[in-house]
């Protein structure tokens, strides 16, 4: 994209010191530019990560081989979790200051959340499934898993559903903000009300050993790289759909067909 | 290394269908989502160059000069 490039060139020089400055433009022409660095990281440590824990991990005496669903669902839970909260985040943070492209950043984030919640629910129950003797059981954390996922359909379903973005980020940005809100609430009380009517059944745990840790740390970096991949490439569509109208984008897209 | 052989790789000590299978859904469900971005992505270039086509008729260019 010469054209792209020479016409934003003056945006380059400067960095990208505050959010206020990171106007939808200059976020397409930087989401462009540092997508394709994290896609190979993530391609290169997800590579080593399961070399590590397919190949060079030891066979469990108590787990067997069954604990290696591990390198895929640890890693799954932690980014659901941390995207979902970023989300509601810089889309609570946008509707407060009014900055249009936080909502973007969260509207591209989403998606990718919901992936890695369905992720961590799906491998969570192949490995209960011969821990517990059940596919699913209603225990605090694999129950505020699943309501995370329907946070974050929801959401994507609010987004789609109502034209005007404007009051589409404003109701999907208040069910994220409910949701940061309420789930930690819902976990600790799920947790009290388990440990009054019933002992939980035992949780989803990785053998201890460095070798396993370190595969587990590193599908971890991986997959955080491929998310943040993910949800620049997702930004870019998102900014260019919600600009259509603007100069820039008409002057740079308009022109090809 | 902990497998003496492709075989014993494969079958994970019995736990084969259950490793293989979240390992699987994991790259369906991720090869999945770049095959949406990349076809979301090439549809709005399609949409916003027919947009502009339309815009031109109308209208006189804003510029000629600028091509992609």
């Amino acid at each position: 994209m010469p054209a792209l490039s020479s016409t934003l060139s003056s945006d380059e020089s400067l960095p990208m010191t505050a959010w206020s400055q990171a106007t939808p433009q200059r976020g397409y022409v930087q989401a462009g530019r540092l997508c394709p660095w994290f896609a190979l990281a993530a391609a290169v440590l997800c590579s080593i990560g399961l070399f590590v824990g397919l190949v060079v991990a030891q066979t469990d005496p108590h787990q067997h081989e069954h604990y290696r669903i591990a390198f895929i669902h640890t890693p799954s839970l932690w980014l659901s979790v941390g995207i979902y909260f970023v989300t509601a985040g810089m889309a609570g943070y946008g509707q407060a200051r009014r900055q249009r492209f936080l909502s973007m950043i969260a509207s591209a984030l989403a998606p990718t959340g919901a992936l890695f919640a369905f992720l961590a629910l799906w491998t969570g129950s192949l490995w209960g499934k011969p821990i517990w003797g059940a596919w699913w059981v209603w225990e605090a954390r694999l129950t505020v898993e699943l309501l995370l996922l329907f946070l974050f359909l929801g959401y994507v379903a609010l987004q789609e559903a109502i034209d005007d973005t404007r009051r589409a980020d404003r109701a999907s940005g208040l069910l994220a903000l409910l949701g940061a809100f309420g789930l930690p609430l819902l976990y600790f009380s799920v947790f009290r009300w388990s440990s009054m009517y019933g002992t939980p059944p035992q949780n989803l745990s990785a053998p201890d050993s460095p070798v396993i840790s370190a595969g587990i740390l590193l599908m971890g970096l991986g997959l955080f790289a491929y998310a943040v991949s993910a949800t620049l490439a997702r930004l870019r569509n998102v900014i260019l759909k919600r600009e259509r109208n603007s100069e820039w984008v008409v002057q740079n897209f308009g022109a090809r067909a | 290394m902990n497998w003496d052989s492709w075989g014993d790789f494969w079958a994970m000590g019995g736990d084969g269908l259950y490793v293989w299978s979240a390992y699987l859904v994991a790259l369906v469900v991720i090869f999945t989502e770049i095959a949406v971005l990349a076809l979301t992505r090439r549809s709005i270039l399609e949409h916003l160059g027919r947009y502009a086509k339309i815009a031109r008729k109308e209208r006189k260019p804003r510029n000629e000069d600028s091509r992609f």
